[in-house]
């Protein structure tokens, strides 16, 4: 098929798209609208279960088995990725140059590292009171790591960072997530059913039943990703080089 | 007031996507990106939704940035050495 | 205009992307062009669950029942998918990398040609 054409087909189709999605817009209920019947559901159920944040209930207690499945995604693309680009034979590490960075970036970046850090782990532990939670604080770890990449260099980074260990660290927090399930099963009510630890008192770290420990093993898996992860594609992107013949190459 | 705040918000996302798309070169496209993460993050804070607004910031505005930046960077890298050795 | 402007907005994401990743002569803008139309289901997802004059579905400062909420549905729906979905835009960076060094070429109309 021609460039053209395949425009024509585009242009066909997305206005086709365009015109229904439009009139779909017009018979969604109005922006800001006061009827939210799952919504009110969801905060009475959260506040019964003494969670403050009711978007973490709803993730880790009355959807708990809907976010397995999303970490399920998590733990599959984080596989996919590091079989992808593991070092094949046609390559070789080379070390790159320590590089030269000026006295200010690396002073800024070396008094941010702690500070954020710190914040990735306050947002974990304080999900379920606040805005937060394993997602949002596992990515914030994860990426606070790596300002010892702008303010050192990639060896002073491989050196805090043992990859194995961090991978380690991601198929241990989707097992403690399953294992939490399972652990509802045997005390006799659901899997995954948030009635294994008292509710707690309303507002307080220790609240919420289960809510924090799934928590804590979502940010777990998610830092420990997100490392692997950046990991790969850095030693891909500053480490590994191809041989310098390809004759494997032209053979395909 | 607060309908024009989400307003003009809205417009500034749908701009900043816009650019994202027409950004034809990867690196500035990685750029604008994190610019649309940030857009994004404020457009949540102001829907009253800070839990979507710190997850999209911590991802839209540096992982996924940063993830093509590094892809790029191999792709090219690639590109320089096969021309170098040929 | 006001009540659905959110939607539209949202509708106008999605299409950009799309043509944006139909058009792309580079597999790695494709992706960039993918996070757009992610992008663009976040905001249809917050923009149903906004209320007017509500308040964010959070109790630690506010009293319960004192102020009407937005809907923590939607919200939780959207969260985990931002998460979620950067890790599967790495698979698919992966993959590309993985063409790159197959085949040498990251543009999709080059790569359809040398199939056939």
């Amino acid at each position: 098929m021609s460039r053209r054409v395949r425009l024509w087909l585009l242009a066909l189709g997305g206005a086709g798209l365009a015109a229904l999605l439009f009139a779909a817009c017009l018979e969604l209920p109005g922006f800001g609208g006061d009827r939210h019947p799952y919504g009110e559901r969801a905060v009475r159920e959260s506040l019964a279960r003494r969670t403050a944040n009711a978007v973490s209930s709803v993730n880790f207690d009355q959807r708990a088995f809907d976010t397995m499945g999303e970490m399920t995604i998590l733990f599959a693309a984080v596989l996919g990725t590091v079989v992808l680009l593991r070092q094949t034979r046609d390559e070789h590490r080379a070390q790159p140059a320590p590089a030269h960075v000026a006295p200010p970036v690396r002073r800024y970046a070396l008094i941010t590292l702690p500070v954020a850090l710190l914040v990735g782990l306050y947002v974990v532990a304080h999900g379920q009171l606040s805005p937060g939670g394993g997602f949002q604080g596992g990515v914030v770890a994860a990426t606070a790591l790596h300002l010892l990449y702008l303010g050192a260099d990639y060896r002073a980074l491989e050196r805090v960072r043992p990859v194995g260990l961090y991978e380690v660290g991601d198929a241990l927090g989707t097992s403690a997530y399953l294992v939490l399930g399972i652990a509802g099963v045997l005390a006799g009510t659901a899997f995954l059913a948030n009635t294994l630890l008292p509710y707690g008192t309303f507002n307080t770290l220790s609240s919420g039943g289960t809510v924090p420990l799934l928590n804590a093993a979502v940010g777990m898996e998610v830092a420990c990703a997100a490392v692997v992860l950046l990991a790969r594609f850095l030693d891909q992107a500053v480490e590994i080089e191809e041989n310098a013949v390809g004759t494997e190459e032209s053979g395909e | 007031m607060n309908d024009m705040l989400i307003a003009v918000t809205l417009l500034l996302v749908a701009a900043t996507a816009t650019a994202a798309v027409a950004a034809r070169d990867p690196v500035r496209q990685a750029l604008v990106l994190a610019v649309l993460g940030v857009a994004l993050a404020l457009l949540f804070t102001v829907l009253q939704a800070p839990d979507v607004a710190l997850s999209q910031l911590a991802v839209g505005s540096a992982l996924t940035p940063l993830l093509l930046l590094l892809s790029v960077r191999k792709v090219r890298r690639r590109g320089r050495r096969k021309g170098r050795t040929e | 205009m006001m009540s659905v402007l959110p939607y539209l907005v949202a509708v106008w994401i999605f299409l950009a992307g799309c043509y944006g990743l139909a058009t792309s002569r580079n597999l790695i803008h494709a992706v960039g062009c993918l996070a757009v139309c992610q992008a663009a289901t976040y905001v249809l997802l917050i923009a149903v669950g906004y209320r007017d004059g509500a308040t964010a579905p959070v109790h630690s400062d506010i009293e319960p029942g004192s102020r009407p909420l937005v809907d923590p549905v939607v919200q939780a729906l959207a969260l985990t998918d931002v998460v979620v979905g950067a890790t599967v835009t790495a698979l698919l960076l992966a993959l590309i990398l993985q063409i790159s060094k197959r085949h040498g070429t990251v543009d999709p109309d080059e790569l359809s040609e040398l199939r056939g």
